[in-house]
């Protein structure tokens, strides 16, 4: 055995002590909600409360908002990202940035800009009503919530992916065309499952805060329905219900546990790639 | 299909530069059906680019290419019937050994039975027989060149061209995986043009020599040629260890240098033309002094096993002679050379560029012996 030095054995120290303060803890304290009612009896009717249509259907509809999100945010992201890794070094740099540079903005910046865009008598509809069409009703539908997530979460499909592609030897893709791919065969044969990994990282950082999110479907949304993520936030902070909102965060958890391990059971070996 | 000669590739005054650098000037060369071809040359002589226009993975700017009389200069790579074995023989991480090998079959759309069949053949091949299921990236360097080799020949290429395919391998197996090559070449009638910057491999495995230097080519032929009558200084300095020195011919046959007049085998130059004299060090014989043509004092000995490496001070020129006789630095010994050990050159561009023996040593000699890669 190597002996290692003191430097190597506390280098993981302060993680350790803010994992157990601010994530441990807490998670505790979660799990502890859960099982009991408001006096701090043990009780399985937060679970049973939540098993309800009304909610099953709030979780219905979160999932299918995140994955379709993600798919929308795959469909855009893989390609731009195949097409920025074949540029020139300079240019890919520039990309780049001009990828990220919406993320220097703050989130609920972004989201509120959104809202103005999408607004009744925003950018968009009072353009339209230049050429005399009616206002459409853009803000507070389903499609404004998933387009805002699309919008927010994009970069986190496209960054990983990129990286992927762009560290590719480009002998492999040679070696493609020299064996008989043309260049859609050389995509979908050699670049597509050794970018797997990419697209895996992708779609993890795109649904896990797409499902969980609550500022985009209250702003977006217009609360005519509801995502998990709000419907949390509003058991903690307006029904004042910490132990149903702990359930939910709980299903909520292992909802995200089970979709990343199936996710993971399907990427490499090597695991994703983080930015 | 085939041409009158046997030619399967020609280029015609093909050129190429890269950012304004000239890295082909005006190449034009031929490639018979079943030959070994060697393309031979340091670093940057423009082999690789070559290579890689014939591949179809490079445009020429300007000449022709043509296989099997037809110009393909604007055939994409995927539809020439050539294949390449990588320098780092970029075998697909994804796959399996199998799959690797299959990857061409399965495009063309072939049936599993006679992809199986083939796959197996190949395998038996390269001598990989059960390695069917294991990850490449498991596989050692030689074992992933055999997978590399087996994935290229498996299409039936009319030409495999190879891309400094040994030189990631050591010594040992490098020697294996030439007579495998070579073997390999024999047995299926394939063209193989092969890149390398390492004389012996290229004189040990070819039919044919192409020496490159600066983007052009120096000399062709076969490898006993290219050692014995050598065109010029590079291709002489390049192959082998030779002396190299200038002299005069005052007539046909004879051939003046060191001060002293040869009988030699060569003729047609111009009476007193300035010549490039090529002797090669193991054609010098040591003689008692009294018979010596040159004398001269020895500087150093090396052993080397089953020859001993001698360098002689003559006239203030240092000569590499290579002799089972034992001598000692310090020694005046007398040398002779026979005629037909003489090889006459025209004077080229090379002249005078390669001195003597003086500044000898090993590392000079990997100077000359350049990294692998030479462009991208």
């Amino acid at each position: 055995m190597k002996r290692r030095s003191l430097l190597q054995r506390f280098a993981a120290a302060p993680h350790i002590a803010w994992s157990v303060l601010f994530i441990i803890i807490p998670l505790l304290f979660i799990i502890y909600y859960t099982f009991t009612d408001a006096s701090g009896g043990f009780t399985l009717e937060n679970l049973s409360t939540i098993a309800s249509p009304e909610y099953l259907m709030i979780f219905l509809r979160s999932v299918m908002f995140s994955i379709l999100a993600t798919v929308i945010c795959l469909l855009i992201g893989y390609p731009l990202a195949y097409r920025i890794a074949s540029m020139k070094p300079r240019t890919q740099r520039i990309a780049i940035v001009l990828v990220m540079l919406p993320m220097w903005l703050n989130f609920l910046i972004r989201t509120y800009c959104l809202k103005i865009l999408l607004n009744d008598q925003g950018i968009i509809n009072t353009f339209l009503g230049n050429f005399g069409i009616e206002p459409l009703k853009l803000l507070n539908t389903s499609g404004a919530v998933i387009f805002a997530m699309v919008y927010n979460y994009l970069p986190y499909m496209i960054l990983p992916i990129y990286t992927v592609i762009s560290k590719m030897d480009q002998n492999l893709l040679t070696a493609a065309a020299d064996l008989g791919c043309n260049r859609f065969q050389t995509l979908t044969k050699v670049v597509l499952p050794l970018s797997f990994s990419g697209i895996m990282s992708g779609v993890t950082m795109v649904f896990v805060p797409s499902i969980s999110t609550f500022y985009i479907s209250d702003a977006m949304g217009g609360r005519t329905f509801s995502l998990i993520g709000d419907t949390i936030e509003r058991q903690f902070k307006e029904a004042d219900n910490y132990n149903v909102g702990s359930a939910l965060s709980l299903v909520l958890m292992i909802l995200i546990i089970i979709s990343m391990s199936i996710m993971n059971k399907y990427s490499d070996d090597d695991g994703g790639v983080v930015v | 299909m085939q041409d009158n000669d046997g030619v399967l590739i020609r280029l015609e005054n093909v050129s190429k530069s890269f950012d304004g650098e000239v890295i082909l000037d005006h190449i034009d060369l031929e490639i018979k059906h079943n030959e070994f071809v060697t393309l031979l040359g340091p670093s940057g002589c423009g082999k690789t680019t070559t290579l890689r226009i014939i591949g179809g993975f490079v445009d020429a700017d300007e000449g022709h290419v043509y296989f099997e009389g037809k110009k393909i200069n604007d055939v994409p790579p995927y539809q020439r019937n050539i294949n390449t074995v990588f320098q780092r023989y970029a075998l697909f991480p994804h796959l399996n050994v199998y799959e690797n090998i299959a990857f061409g079959l399965r495009l063309k759309k072939m049936s599993d039975e006679e992809i199986r069949d083939k796959v197996k053949s190949m395998l038996a091949m390269v001598n990989l027989k059960g390695f069917e299921k294991r990850s490449v990236t498991a596989l050692s360097g030689g074992q992933q060149q055999r997978v590399a080799i087996a994935r290229a020949l498996v299409n039936e290429p009319r030409a495999l061209l190879l891309d400094e395919p040994l030189s990631a391998l050591d010594a040992k197996l490098r020697k294996d995986m030439q007579k495998e090559l070579k073997e390999i070449q024999k047995r299926t009638g394939i063209t193989f043009i092969f890149v390398t910057h390492d004389q012996e491999e290229a004189l040990s495995m070819s039919d044919k020599v192409v020496v490159m230097a600066d983007g052009r080519i120096q000399q062709i032929g076969t490898p006993v040629e290219i050692y014995n009558e050598p065109i010029n200084a590079f291709v002489a300095d390049f192959i082998g260890e030779s002396n190299i020195v200038t002299g005069i011919m005052p007539r046909d046959y004879v051939v003046t240098f060191a001060g002293h007049s040869f009988q030699c085998e060569d003729a047609g130059f111009a009476p007193n033309e300035k010549v490039d004299v090529v002797v090669r060090p193991e054609d010098i014989d040591i003689v008692p002094l009294d018979q010596a043509m040159l004398t001269g004092e020895v500087t150093s000995v090396t052993f080397k096993g089953d020859y001993y490496e001698i360098i002689v001070d003559i006239d203030h020129f240092k000569w590499m002679i290579e002799s089972t006789d034992r001598v000692n630095a310090g020694d005046i010994i007398g040398i002779s050379i026979d005629p037909y050990e003489i090889q006459v050159m025209k004077r080229s561009e090379y002249s005078d560029t390669f001195g003597d023996y003086s500044s000898f040593s090993d590392e000079m000699d990997e100077l000359s012996d350049p990294a692998p890669e030479e462009m991208e």
